[in-house]
């Protein structure tokens, strides 16, 4: 009879449980987004002012007990605007990736998993996407449907899909040539359910820490655009907008394009950090050794 | 090979007739198994050996149709495997299993071993958890593992030898009547082996399975078969009951493959110049008998002419010119 | 077979001083090698064998001077009266070619991927022997054809990819003779190779060490491979060395439990189809939580309570040159295997 070897492996096999040790630097990022993010939620029952409000009266105020941060070059409350300029770079942060790694992770998967004319077909779509001069294609669809969050979303969101894309194929790629998805199909399993039970779970992990990266990304892009015009238009806040008006008087007030780029410069450390982080935690191997 | 048509019972469980796979390599042809037959009888347990690049695994996949066979019909229990398309081949497949030479990359490793084992009864619609929970534990503790430590672990919590255990133990729990298994012990340390060997065993009694059993090391392979086919270069060489291919090998490459194993005592001295060097490429393979480039018996008809496989006495079969 | 290595025959070339490696782990550290003392003299063959995990390949790094970074060694290395774990990196890097050379498992490891295996060569003899590209060359060619590589000059212009394992193998093994070292150490050189294979890479490495006097120290997890090749073994497990004879004495009659169990799991040319093999059950020790008596009581058949309290010692008491370490040391000469199965 089989020997039970189980028993003497209890002991060697229970205390590898991680041992999450999180650094206080990934503390400190977590609180920082956690900051953020609720601010902009609750930017409406927030006791702040109007951050549209002028007060031609006060203007480039440095910071005060009425206007925390100070005032902008229009009077209005640096604060607010700050606050009320998160919820725009969140939101596009934060949903323009969704949409890429959401679509992305589908057309990768299908192609890394199927390979053939469909693959061929993918990443020739997703080349193409990739050869449009990003700028031009936004100020396109932005000219043409308005600049509105929901159609910078999507432009940045679409235009992120290609490195989702490839990412996701490259690891089902790999993956595919594993035994463990050989033996589902040995057992007979469907090929959607290859695609969901095997591979989704081992494609999603690094697709997380690369979402949390496009984050990141977005967030600066947003800023971008919006420094340059293309962004949400005024008088609704945006940090990009923000740094870019406040340019404008970096000699008599600099904080006024200081904060928004400090504020823009935490949130995608932040999320950089936890998205390396995640990954560490995430991976099944104990490790280093 | 295959034995004469008679009573069902007496057919065998899986017959492989004439079947070859190729491969497209950079725009030529690899011929990985060409035009082999065997035949495995129910609750029997065939040895097939060969060296690396010989097309064992491929014949195995072949056999369970993961690679679509170019010429040749598989038959199993009367079914030609080979002629089932889609749901059909789907739905066969819980009746023959396979198991695999590196036991860690054939689990997922994000899912844990309950849910492993679980899997293949998920897959052919056991809809009863409870059910399903039972089965997993009575096989989990047929391999030797104790279901309640080890169903909630993932795979790298364990060791190589475990992790064919674990395999072992998803292969059994839809009760296939055949299991191939590609290289299962090549990846372990003898003494682990020796445990895993020995299970094998004891599941074929347990089970009631008919094995095809992929090695490269004839001592592993004589430790657990009735028969053993011997592959080179994609072609058969010979097929012979165990016991008969160890006291006598009647193919000059069995003859080597045992020469080559390394015994335990040092008062036998290592054979040396063993047929000297490797397999040719497969892509092209010598003309004539496949293996005249190394075979020290090497005549020159060799050279030319493919010898057919012919029997001999006492079940045995062999393709080599030494026996025209 | 001349009798024990370490006695005053000749001087060693090799001396492992009560050598313990470190390691930093998740779950503490994990002492991989244990007080070990060894020694080898020139043009002799020692053979480590043992499970996967017991530190055959730490201790082999410890030697060689090759340990990861986080690794902690104690004890001496002494190697041409040098202790090895004193030199500066430099000495060593000299060190490395002429007089220590290593043979990995896997050759894929060793070579580099993008260079072709002739540059891989000329490198390595221009940087330790001085010699120019043409001599290089043609010296590189000659070191092919004597590991069996059949049209070396073509073989030359290749890369590593384009060969299989047991080629890769043999340009490893030519790599490493090529400034004719004094002490080969072969890293499971086979376990990654067709039994045909394994035999003739064996064999070359028996040939070209008894050709060039050079000490080797072979290691592998299969007692069959040491038993034609080797002068002495050492078995290890769970980081010491639990016996160690000479190879003739070893097999004529083993004392350790571990060393006739390891033995009696070989599948056996002689015995019957379908007979259970004699497996040791269980596995070894967690490394991190050492055993407080013998670390293979728990697998042992012999085991009694003495050898969970106390650890026995490596031990020679009866001057036979063939030290162990047990409490119950299996007595009398050998008769079969399959007879001390359970
Ligand atoms: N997917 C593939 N595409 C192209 N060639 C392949 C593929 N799989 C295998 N081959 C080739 O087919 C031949 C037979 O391979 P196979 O894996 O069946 O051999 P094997 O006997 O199982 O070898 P091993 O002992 O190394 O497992 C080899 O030359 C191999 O390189
Ligand atoms: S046919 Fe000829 S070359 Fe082939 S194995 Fe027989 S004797 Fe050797
Ligand atoms: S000391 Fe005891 S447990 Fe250890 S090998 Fe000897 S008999 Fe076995
Ligand atoms: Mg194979």
């Amino acid at each position: 009879m089989a020997v039970l070897e189980i028993e003497g492996d209890t002991a060697l096999v229970s205390p590898v449980r991680k041992r999450h040790r999180l650094g206080g630097l990934f503390l400190a990022a977590v609180a920082w987004i956690v900051l953020i993010g609720l601010a902009a939620i609750l930017a409406g029952v927030l006791p702040i002012q109007s951050p549209t409000d002028l007060d031609m009266l006060a203007r480039r105020e440095p910071p005060s007990a009425a206007h925390w941060l100070g005032t902008d070059q229009l009077g209005r409350d640096m604060l607010s605007r700050l606050i009320y300029g998160a919820r725009i770079s969140l939101t596009v942060g934060l949903l323009a990736p969704v949409i890429g790694v959401s679509i992305g992770a589908c057309l990768g998967m299908l192609a890394g998993y199927f390979r053939g004319r469909l693959e061929a077909f993918i990443v020739g779509g997703v080349d193409v996407l990739l050869a449009f001069p990003p700028l031009v294609f936004a100020l396109a669809v932005t000219a043409y449907l308005g600049q509105t969050v929901l159609n910078i979303t999507l432009v940045i969101g679409i235009l992120g899909i290609p490195a989702f894309t490839r990412v996701a194929r490259a690891v089902t790629l790999s993956l595919s040539q594993r035994e463990f998805v050989v033996a589902a199909r040995a057992l007979g399993a469907t090929d959607s359910r290859i695609l969901v039970r095997e591979l989704l779970p081992n494609v999603a992990l690094p697709l997380v820490a690369f979402f949390l990266l496009g984050v990141a990304v977005t967030i600066v892009v947003e800023g971008a655009l919006s420094f340059l015009g293309l962004g949400v238009p005024p008088p609704a806040p945006s940090w990009g907008s923000m740094i870019g008006e406040g340019r404008e008087s970096l000699d008599i007030a600099p904080w006024l394009a200081f904060l928004p780029a400090l504020f823009m410069f935490l949130s995608v450390l932040s999320f950089n950090i936890v998205g390396d982080t995640l990954r560490a935690l995430t991976d099944p191997r104990p490790g280093a050794l | 090979m295959s034995g004469p048509g008679g009573p069902r019972s007496d057919e065998p469980l899986l017959s492989v007739q004439h079947l070859t796979v190729e491969y497209a390599v950079g725009g030529k042809t690899l011929s990985a198994v060409s035009d082999v037959s065997l035949a495995v009888g129910r609750g029997e347990t065939l040895g097939l050996v060969g060296e690396s690049g010989c097309g064992k695994s491929t014949l195995g996949r072949a056999v369970l149709q993961l690679n679509r066979p170019t010429a040749g019909k598989v038959t199993f229990d009367g079914t030609e495997l080979t002629k089932l398309e889609g749901e059909a081949m789907r739905l066969m497949r819980r009746r023959l299993q396979l198991i695999f030479q590196d036991p860690i990359a054939s689990l997922n490793p994000r899912r844990s071993i309950g849910d492993i084992v679980a899997e293949p009864l998920i897959i052919s619609g056991v809809k009863d958890k409870a059910e399903r929970e039972r089965r997993v534990r009575d096989v989990l503790s047929a391999v030797g593992l104790d279901p309640d430590q080890v169903r909630g672990r993932l795979p790298h919590e364990f060791s190589g030898g475990q992790c064919q255990r674990i395999c072992i133990a998803r292969a059994l729990v839809l009760e296939p009547e055949l299991v191939i298994c590609d290289e299962p012990v090549s990846a372990l340390d003898v003494s682990i082996r020796a445990q895993i060997l020995n299970l094998l065993e004891d599941m074929k009694r347990r089970y009631g399975l008919t094995l095809l059993f992929i090695a490269h090391d004839l001592a592993v392979v004589k430790a657990v078969s009735d028969r053993v086919a011997v592959m080179y270069l994609g072609r058969l060489c010979e097929v012979s009951p165990t016991e008969q291919l160890f006291a006598k090998p009647a193919h000059p490459y069995t003859a080597l493959l045992l020469e080559a194993i390394p015994l335990p005592d040092p008062t036998v001295k290592p054979a040396t110049n063993l047929a000297v060097g490797e397999p040719p490429s497969p892509l092209s393979p010598p003309p004539g008998c496949r293996f005249h480039t190394r075979c020290p018996k090497a005549m020159d008809v060799c050279r030319q002419v493919d010898p057919p496989m012919r029997p001999l006495d006492g079940g045995r079969a062999v393709a080599c010119h030494l026996y025209d | 077979m001349s009798g024990v290595v370490s006695g005053a025959v000749s001087a060693p070339l090799l001396s492992v001083e009560g050598v313990a490696v470190e390691l930093p782990t998740p779950r503490g550290r994990l002492r991989a090698v244990d007080k070990v003392d060894l020694a080898l003299a020139p043009g002799r063959t020692l053979g480590i064998v043992g499970e996967s995990g017991c530190g055959k390949t730490m201790l082999s790094r410890a030697i060689l001077q090759l340990l990861p970074k986080r690794a902690r060694l104690e004890g001496r290395v002494m190697f041409g009266g040098r202790d090895l774990a004193t030199l500066d990196p430099e000495s060593l890097r000299r060190l490395r070619g002429p007089e220590l050379a290593v043979v990995f498992q896997d050759p894929m490891t060793s070579l580099n991927p993008v260079l072709t295996i002739g540059t891989q060569i000329i490198e390595t003899l221009q940087a330790h022997l001085g010699m120019d590209a043409t001599t290089a060359f043609k010296r590189g060619t000659e070191l092919l054809a004597a590991v069996g590589i059949p049209a070396p000059g073509q073989r030359m212009r290749q890369y590593p990819h384009q060969l299989s394992g047991g080629m890769r193998q043999r340009v490893a093994i030519a790599i490493a003779l090529s400034c004719e070292p004094k002490l080969l150490v072969a890293d499971e050189p086979t376990t990654a190779l067709d039994v045909t294979v394994q035999a003739q890479i064996l064999d070359l490495l028996a040939r070209e060490q008894q050709r060039r006097h050079m000490a080797m120290i072979l290691i592998t997890h299969d007692l069959g491979v040491v038993a034609g090749r080797t002068d002495e073994v050492a078995v290890m497990y769970a980081g010491r060395i639990v016996e160690r004879a000479p190879t003739p004495a070893l097999f004529a009659r083993m004392r350790m439990p571990y060393t006739e169990a390891l033995l009696a799991a070989i599948p056996k040319l002689d015995s019957a189809p379908h007979t259970a093999l004699p497996a040791i059950p269980g596995r070894p020790p967690d490394p991190t939580r050492p055993l407080p008596g013998c670390s293979f009581a728990p697998r042992c058949r012999y085991a009694d309570e003495l050898c969970g309290r106390a650890k026995p010692a490596l031990e020679d008491p009866d001057d036979a040159g063939a030290p162990y370490a047990c409490w119950h040391p299996i007595s009398g000469a050998r008769t079969s295997w399959s007879a001390s199965s359970p």
